[in-house]
């Protein structure tokens, strides 16, 4: 699969653009609204104006038009073409490359299995469900096997819970074919998720690239943390193995249970909107639940944060400003913390930036 | 209430009936002055059935009927392929606009007297002035459906490897085809309207001729077979048009 080389891209929202995406790898591009994520999309693609180059495994595509850049592009609001059933939507990149029909047929087949709609294919676009059209649209870019991969927002029509399903499968899909993939999303969790790496977006301008970890425990500069939300780090004393892929490790005092499977921790990380809080001590097993004493509240517009002291850590909760209420917190008030266990992120490695 | 379903589907004919029969007797008992000028509908079947078999009729429909056909269909055809290159290429757009807008507000009417002498009397004017009246509008649709394409459709395409060509034959010209049925839908009617006036005016034979010519001699139960077979085609047009809309595009609208 060819790795993807973008230097020096500039266009009307683009600023000096460079960024490599490895031969097969799935790369986030993360960033806000209006960041210019499927502009650079569009770049790779052959769509949009650009100056700078594009190479796709050191060699220069700027010439060559959309139709021969041998690229998939899964569009954000799908683009299925309405008055082409679902086989025939698949089939549509092979009929114009003039495809025999018996090839074509096995082709779509393939595709109508791989993607588990094969009870779809004579159903029309507008008669399907999100999910479903997410999954024709996949096959339809698939098609032609392409070496590259893009995705503007792939999951962001759908409902929380067939997102989430179709975000492993997703990510499963392209490690089996070793697709190179550049994914866009502004979402961190769904970002965190699928990205062998992310690269930050902001402006125009691409801020930080690294693996997850490296984001979230090195944010590079201002506008990474003001994206991702500076998060609670901690420094870890010891690390115990509980098994199936569990460790205990002290922080500060607090015995903290985290998934893990290797050498021992460093840091972890866990973001202000991952733990929950209440002034009542909450029913359930005595695993990361600490008490702990509010030492400041601030009321930034979009959420109310608060400043807690459990055993020596400092840790900032988030939560809307209508759960606040509701619950009357005080400073100095003695209120319990639950960690997301899940949401943990562990730290092995020191890593040089 | 169950009972009367079985009269649902043929409900509309109800009122056609009912129509027919006051006509009936009102011409009939003379209800209304001047009734010298209105036959009794019976009367009007009559002659209806008498002008069909001596082929005064046929003979005169099938003439109307051949103009409308050949100059409804090659301005259709004229109008749909200038209109998807207009809407697909700019270029040609900003080329042909200008001239097109200046000649659409034209009725297809006005063109007579100067086709008249350009052409002189016979089959050709008549299907010209059809053809002038079909072009415009069914252009027009056919433009305003191409540009209304969701360009992202077309981007799609070109990543899926299509020519221009490819995407204006399989992608633009079918998104296109419920506004070049509208067009085509209210020109059937209107060729007919068209036809009928042109011939009244100019043309010696067909509908609007025999029209004409039941007038001078006040045959008004002949006017009114015109009239009737005009309404029945300018119907029967149109309803084929919606037949056709639906079959072709139904599926996926």
């Amino acid at each position: 699969m060819p790795a993807v080389d973008l230097k020096g891209i500039t266009n009307f929202i683009c600023q000096d653009i460079n960024l490599d995406i490895l031969s097969g790898e799935l790369l986030v591009l993360l960033g806000p609204n209006g960041a210019g994520k499927t502009t650079l999309l569009n770049v790779i693609a052959g769509l949009t104006e650009y100056e700078g180059s594009v190479f796709f495994d050191g060699i220069v595509v700027d010439r060559l038009p959309p139709q021969r850049r041998g690229i998939g592009y899964l569009f954000q609001d799908l683009m299925l073409f309405p008055h082409l059933d679902v086989a025939s939507n698949i089939a549509y990149s092979l009929k114009v490359q003039g495809w025999p029909r018996e090839k074509i047929e096995t082709r779509v087949g393939e595709l109508l299995d791989l993607m588990r709609i094969k009870h779809l294919s004579s159903r029309y676009p507008r008669n399907l469900s999100g999910g479903e059209k997410q999954r024709v649209a996949l096959a339809r870019a698939l098609a032609l096997s392409p070496g590259i991969l893009l995705l503007d927002e792939p999951l962001s029509s759908l409902d929380l819970q067939t997102s989430k399903y179709l975000r492993s499968e997703l990510k499963q899909l392209q490690r089996n074919l070793g697709i190179t993939t550049l994914y866009v999303t502004h979402e961190l969790a769904e970002a965190e998720e699928v990205a062998d790496r992310i690269a930050i977006i902001h402006k125009g301008r691409i801020e930080q690239v690294g693996r997850s970890e490296e984001v979230f425990f090195y944010p590079a500069n201002e506008k990474v943390v003001a994206f991702i939300g500076a998060p609670n780090i901690l420094q870890c004393d010891s690390t115990r193995n509980l098994g199936q892929g569990l460790v205990e490790v002290r922080c500060g005092g607090l015995p903290i249970v985290v998934p893990h499977d290797g050498n021992s921790v460093q840091r972890i990380v866990l973001f202000p909107r991952d733990i929950y809080v209440s002034p009542m001590k909450p029913p359930g097993p005595e695993v990361n639940r600490f008490k702990g004493v509010i030492s400041e509240i601030k009321a930034p517009p979009e959420s109310i944060q608060i400043v807690i002291k459990a055993g020596n850590n400092q840790l900032v909760a988030e939560m809307p400003h209508y759960i606040f209420e509701s619950m009357g917190l005080k400073v100095g008030q003695e209120i319990f913390l639950i960690l997301k266990l899940r949401r943990i992120k562990v730290y092995e490695e020191k890593v040089s930036l | 209430m169950n009972k009367l379903n079985w009269l649902k589907p043929q409900w509309s004919i109800l009122p056609v009936v009912m129509f027919f029969g006051v006509w009936e007797v009102v011409a009939r008992f003379g209800l209304i002055p001047g009734h010298f000028f209105f036959p009794p509908f019976t009367t009007v079947v009559q002659e209806f059935y008498h002008l069909t078999a001596n082929g005064v009729l046929v003979d005169n429909f099938l003439s109307s009927l051949i103009r409308v056909l050949i100059g409804f269909s090659t301005g259709s055809i004229a109008g749909i392929v200038i209109g998807t290159l207009m809407g697909y290429k700019e270029n040609v757009d900003k080329t042909l606009h200008p001239i097109f807008s200046l000649l659409y507000p034209i009725p297809a009417l006005g063109w007579l007297p100067i086709l008249m002498l350009w052409f002189g009397i016979g089959e050709m004017l008549p299907i010209i002035i059809i053809f002038i009246c079909s072009f415009f509008p069914v252009l027009y649709n056919t433009v305003t459906g191409i540009k209304t394409v969701d360009r992202n459709l077309i981007k799609v395409a070109k990543t899926l490897g299509a020519s221009e060509r490819n995407i204006l034959i399989t992608i633009a010209l079918p998104l296109a085809l419920p506004n070049i049925f509208t067009g085509l839908r209210l020109e059937a009617g209107m060729a007919w309207r068209v036809i009928i006036a042109a011939e009244m005016v100019a043309i010696p034979t067909g509908i609007g001729a025999l029209l004409m010519k039941a007038e001078s001699l006040i045959r008004i139960d002949i006017v009114i077979v015109c009239l009737i077979v005009l309404a029945v085609m300018c119907l029967s047009f149109e309803r084929f048009f919606i037949f056709m809309e639906h079959k072709v595009t139904g599926k996926w609208r």
